[in-house]
This record gives C-alpha cells, structure tokens and sequence, in this order.
C-alpha cells in the first residue's frame, strides 16, 4: 500500500497572530511553526499502516523552504519521503491542485489529510483533491481501518457519528480519534539522524492555479472589561443575559 | 443568474442552519438584483422556506441516503440549471463535506466560515474567520462562479416572507462506490454544531461524577454540553464534546464556561460565539479577560442554584 500524507505547516497552537504590511500579510516575526495538529494524528495513523501492514508513507508539503523542517520533523517521526512543492499556498483550490499532480505522478492507494488547517481553516483541501482525482472521499474522519482495497472508516457528523464503507484509492480528512493524543509521536535522536538521509525532493510547480485570495485581515475588536456578577446574586445574571445580552 | 441555497433538511424538516443560509442567501441575491433559489432534498414543507425569500424550491425526492458526491453533483446540476453565479451553503457537516467537492465540480472558487454579507460584489469580497477565530480575512473570490459557506450563527434568521414556487427536479445521479453502513446519533441531545446555547465544563470539576449539574443546566437552556480537551483527553467525556482549536468550533448566542481556565488554545475555538459568561473559583483566569459575564465563584455551589433561578425565570417566561 502506498501511502501520501499532506501537511500542512502551521503556527504553533499558542501563537499571537498579528499582520505586516498595511494588514495584508502574515507576520511571521516570532511565530514558531508545527506539523497542523490534523495532520499529525493522521501522520500516526500512516505510522500504524506501515509498521501493521507494511505501507510506504510519503509526506508532501505546498509551500516554500521554511516549510522543510517540518517535512524533516514528520521524517524524523518515521515516513519515507518527503515531497515539497515549492509554491505558496496562496489557497485550497492551489494547493489541491499541486497535491493532484503529485498523487497522480505517485499514484498513491490512501491519501491523509487533515480536516482542516488551523491557519486558514479552509477545510477544502482534501475534499478538493479528491475530486480532481476522482477518488473516494471521507471528512471529519475519527478511525480508518483498511483491508486489501475495501475501507471502513468512521466520520463525525453533527451530533453523532457515522460508519462509512468505502475502497481505495480513497482521501480522508482526518482528525483526532485516528488515533489517540497519547499516541502521537515525538522524534527520537535516531529517528533525528535517520531522516538528514531520507530523500526531500523538491518540485517546481508548473501552472498557476487560484481562485481566491486574501486581500487584507483585520483583528477581532478588543472587548469591553468582563462584568462581575456576585456569586450570591445570580438573579442579576439572569437579569443580565436576558434584558442587556438577549440570549435567553 | 440566480443566487442558489443549498437548504439541509434532518428527517425532511429544514435545520436551522438551512434556514440561516437561506436569509443571507436572499440578502446576497438583492444586493444582485437576482432571485434566490433553493435546492432540498427529500423536504417535508418545502413552502417554509418562502418565510426567508426564497422564490423557486428545487426539491429532489430520488436519492434517499446522504452522499456527498452524489449531493455534490446534484448541487452542481441545479446551479448550471439555474445559472446561479453565487452557491451558499450553512457550515453544517455535510454542507462542508459536499462543498470543496461542488468547488472543483463547477470551477467555483470557495470560502468558508463567512461571517458577514459580500464587503463587495465586484470583487467579490466576503469576510471569514481564519487562524481559528484569532483574525479574519478577506477573501476575494475571482472565479465567475462563486461558493459562499456560512457560519452558523452570524448572518441570523432574517424572515421575508414571498411566495414560493416547488418544482420537482431530478438530476442524473452519478455512481460512488461509499456508503454509510450505520449511524449512532443521539436524538433526544442538542448537537454543539446545530446548538444556540453550550453549556461547557473544564477540569475545575475534578472528576466525570460531577458533570450531572451540566447537564442538567443544559437541558433547563435547551443547550448542548461541551468540555476542554483535557477532560476529552482524560476520558471524562466523550472526544466528540472537545472544544477549541483543535477540537470543534463553537459558534453560538451564548457560551457558558464553567471551571475552564481560559487558555488561548480554548478560546480560540469559542472566540466567535457571541456572549460568554465564565463560572471560575480563581478571579485570575484567563477566561475573565474574554468573557461579558463572570462569576468568581465555586462551579459547585453557583451552578446549582443557576439551575433553581433558571427554572423559575423559564417557568415565568414561557
Ligand atoms: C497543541 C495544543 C492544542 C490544544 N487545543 C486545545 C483545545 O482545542 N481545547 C482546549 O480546551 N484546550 C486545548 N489545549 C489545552 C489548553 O492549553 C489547556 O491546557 C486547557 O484548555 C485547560 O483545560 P481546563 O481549563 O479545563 O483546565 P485547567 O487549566 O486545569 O483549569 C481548570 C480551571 O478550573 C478552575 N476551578 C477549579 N476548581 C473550580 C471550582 N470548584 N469551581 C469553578 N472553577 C474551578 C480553576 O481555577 C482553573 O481556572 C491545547 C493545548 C495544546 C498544547
Ligand atoms: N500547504 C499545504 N501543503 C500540504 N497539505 C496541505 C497544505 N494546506 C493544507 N493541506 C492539507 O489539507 C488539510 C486541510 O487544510 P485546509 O483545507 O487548508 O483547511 C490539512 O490538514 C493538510 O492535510
């Protein structure tokens, strides 16, 4: 079985998010970046498929040089290969489109992607991806089991959960549950040492493929101070929450 | 040129998110100067939607199980039928499973959690939430087509009323080899995604064997129960209740946080939701720095005696 998981290179879960340039671009100044927390369940879970079933696993990135640490770190954790395809990720739409490419040129059995990332929160990409490969396709996907070319996976809907049977090639979106936070792995030196020798390869894009763009961002505007409600008083909160907020 | 809806209904009755995506969509479709369409499947009272400006219901009757690829195309028939050159859908979970694949299906370019009308229509500019509610974007959308996912709970049900025209529509149905083979869904709770109000506790409750008073004070709001993640982490409650950045996004009227800290990872995830109130021992959490209302106080006694007051106030007010 062969086996793609994308990643996506995010800031890290505790960053201040603040804008350069007139609002218009990310300031990157300070920010620490990680594998997307998405992405590394379903990393553990490619872990799982080659060390229980013998998969090959390749991790792909969309984005240019800075994002080749955490294609080392998800080396370091134990895959293959990594792909980066050196382009910005300007949206979903280019970036499943390079992903497209490359699934073709590889043609993988199982592509993991993340639900969503925690940057742009786009939630496209996989969807995307698997339609311009016309693979089968899973979301929200919380447990992925696979046998010969059949698929069960599990996917949370609103309110509950759903069993879903399905084949390969397939693409899920995947989350927490793929597998436990307990079971996430942290690079160990060997792992560190192992992956300055796994291949990177970088590749060059060749069409131009948006079809959305951030023109500019702006930040929540600052709250007015809490107001305190004794604890002996809470008529009063009610009060509040019905006549000020409205919200009961 | 039309404005297309995307209306979900739960058992052929419309969710309140369907709903919500229809009055925007008719907002969208008037600062057009176009109609507003809706495309159901399976629609008990498909003439509701006339309450939120909807002008023609599509109502598909020939596909029974939810699929997204086979929802998908049929989403794309109705929008080259209508000639829609705007598609809205709600940010349910399966509005969001079928719209990234209704994206490449018409060469529509897509945003998501899309919180307020167009800021313009040419360009085509619509504000999003991005890095899970820190900031939000605006997002040109340069395609001629366009695909707007709504977040719940922004735009509001906004009522309309005109009359409605139901139209039979039965598009060729492609093939997919996935199927759901069961569904566990608990019938008699408020999902957090579908939910007004969300009741969520933190590790300040020491232990699974004190969550009775949540719940409790859930049902008396009619809300949906929540937890941080490391009560999901600790097996106290289900994953399924995890909220936050990494967990599920809470985007409600109200957000009541018992016994959580606050910390940005939390809040990041519950930013959007419109009012918070906090229930916290310690006057120095964080989560006073991000809520309306606070109380600095001990979850086991404020929280029952809310519940008591609550039941009176809903027993006066209803
Ligand atoms: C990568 C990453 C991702 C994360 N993602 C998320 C996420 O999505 N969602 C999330 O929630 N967290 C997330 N976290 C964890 C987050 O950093 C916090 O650890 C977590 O939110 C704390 O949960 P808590 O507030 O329940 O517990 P604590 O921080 O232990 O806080 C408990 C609170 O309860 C109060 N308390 C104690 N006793 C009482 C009482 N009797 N009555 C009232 N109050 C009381 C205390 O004063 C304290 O403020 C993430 C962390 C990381 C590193
Ligand atoms: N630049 C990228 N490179 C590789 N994979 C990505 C990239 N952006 C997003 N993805 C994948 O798509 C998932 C969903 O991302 P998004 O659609 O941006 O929310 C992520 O969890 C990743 O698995």
């Amino acid at each position: 079985m062969k086996l793609l998981v994308c990643i996506s290179h995010v800031p890290d879960t505790t960053s201040k998010i603040n804008f350069s340039e007139g609002d218009t671009k990310f300031d990157t100044n300070g920010v620490q970046y990680v594998i997307n927390p998405n992405d590394e369940f379903g990393l553990t879970r490619a872990m799982w498929f080659k060390e229980k079933q013998n998969a090959t696993v390749d991790v792909i990135s969309v984005g240019g040089a800075e994002t080749e640490p955490t294609l080392r770190k998800a080396l370091a954790i134990g895959a293959d290969a990594a792909i980066r395809i050196n382009a910005e990720a300007i949206d979903g739409h280019t970036v499943a489109t390079y992903l497209a490419a490359a699934a073709k040129e590889g043609s993988y059995d199982l592509i993991i992607a993340g639900r969503e990332s925690i940057d742009y929160n786009g939630g496209m990409v996989p969807g995307m991806l698997a339609a311009m490969i016309d693979a089968n396709f899973v979301t929200n996907c919380i447990s992925l089991e696979i046998d010969g070319t059949n698929a069960t996976a599990v996917r949370e809907i609103d309110g509950g959960k759903e069993t879903v049977s399905t084949a390969l090639p397939l693409v899920i979106g995947g989350q927490k549950g793929l597998v436990e936070e307990s079971d996430l792995r942290i690079p160990n030196m060997r792992g560190i040492m192992m992956a300055r020798k796994k291949p990177l390869t970088v590749v060059e894009p060749t069409i131009e493929a948006s079809e959305t763009h951030s023109v500019s961002f702006e930040k929540p505007a600052p709250r007015g101070a809490v107001k305190l409600v004794e604890a002996e008083n809470i008529d009063e909160l009610i009060n509040l929450l019905h006549n000020e907020a409205k919200v009961i | 040129m039309s404005v297309l809806v995307y209306t979900e209904s739960d058992q052929g009755n419309f969710k309140k998110a369907a709903l919500e995506a229809a009055s925007y969509g008719k907002a969208v479709a008037e600062a057009m100067g176009t109609n507003l369409v809706a495309l159901t499947f399976n629609a008990n009272e498909a003439s509701e939607l006339g309450t939120y400006g909807v002008e023609k219901v599509l109502n598909i009757n020939t596909v029974s199980a939810f699929n997204a690829k086979i929802y998908a195309d049929a989403i794309k028939q109705a929008a080259e039928k209508e000639a829609a050159t705007v598609v809205v859908l709600s940010a349910s979970a399966d509005s969001r499973y079928i719209a990234p694949l209704l994206s490449v299906g018409l060469k529509a370019g897509y945003a998501s959690n899309v919180v307020t009308t167009p800021l313009s229509l040419n360009p085509f500019v619509v504000k999003r939430t991005a890095f899970t509610n820190k900031a939000f974007c605006n997002t040109e959308i340069s395609t001629a087509i366009k695909i707007v996912g709504v977040s719940n709970n922004s735009f509001g049900l906004v009522e309309n009323t005109t009359t409605t025209h139901i139209e039979d529509f039965s598009p060729s149905l492609v093939s997919s080899s996935t199927s759901v083979t069961s569904v566990d869904k608990a019938s008699d709770k408020v999902s957090i995604a579908d939910a007004e109000v969300v009741v969520s506790a933190g590790r300040g409750l020491k232990g699974p064997e004190n969550w009775g008073m949540v719940e409790e004070l859930a049902e008396v709001l009619g809300a949906a129960t929540a937890c941080s993640k490391p009560v999901s982490d600790l097996g106290w409650r289900p994953h399924s209740e995890h909220v936050g950045q990494t967990g599920k996004p809470v985007a409600t009227n109200l957000y009541i946080a018992i016994g959580i800290s606050g910390a940005i990872q939390h809040l990041a995830g519950i930013n959007s939701s419109k009012i918070k109130v906090v229930i916290n021992t310690d006057p120095e959490a964080p989560f006073f720095k991000a809520a309306d209302y606070g109380i600095v106080g001990d979850a086991f006694e404020v929280v029952p005696k809310l519940i008591e007051k609550l039941k009176v106030f809903k027993a006066q007010n209803s």
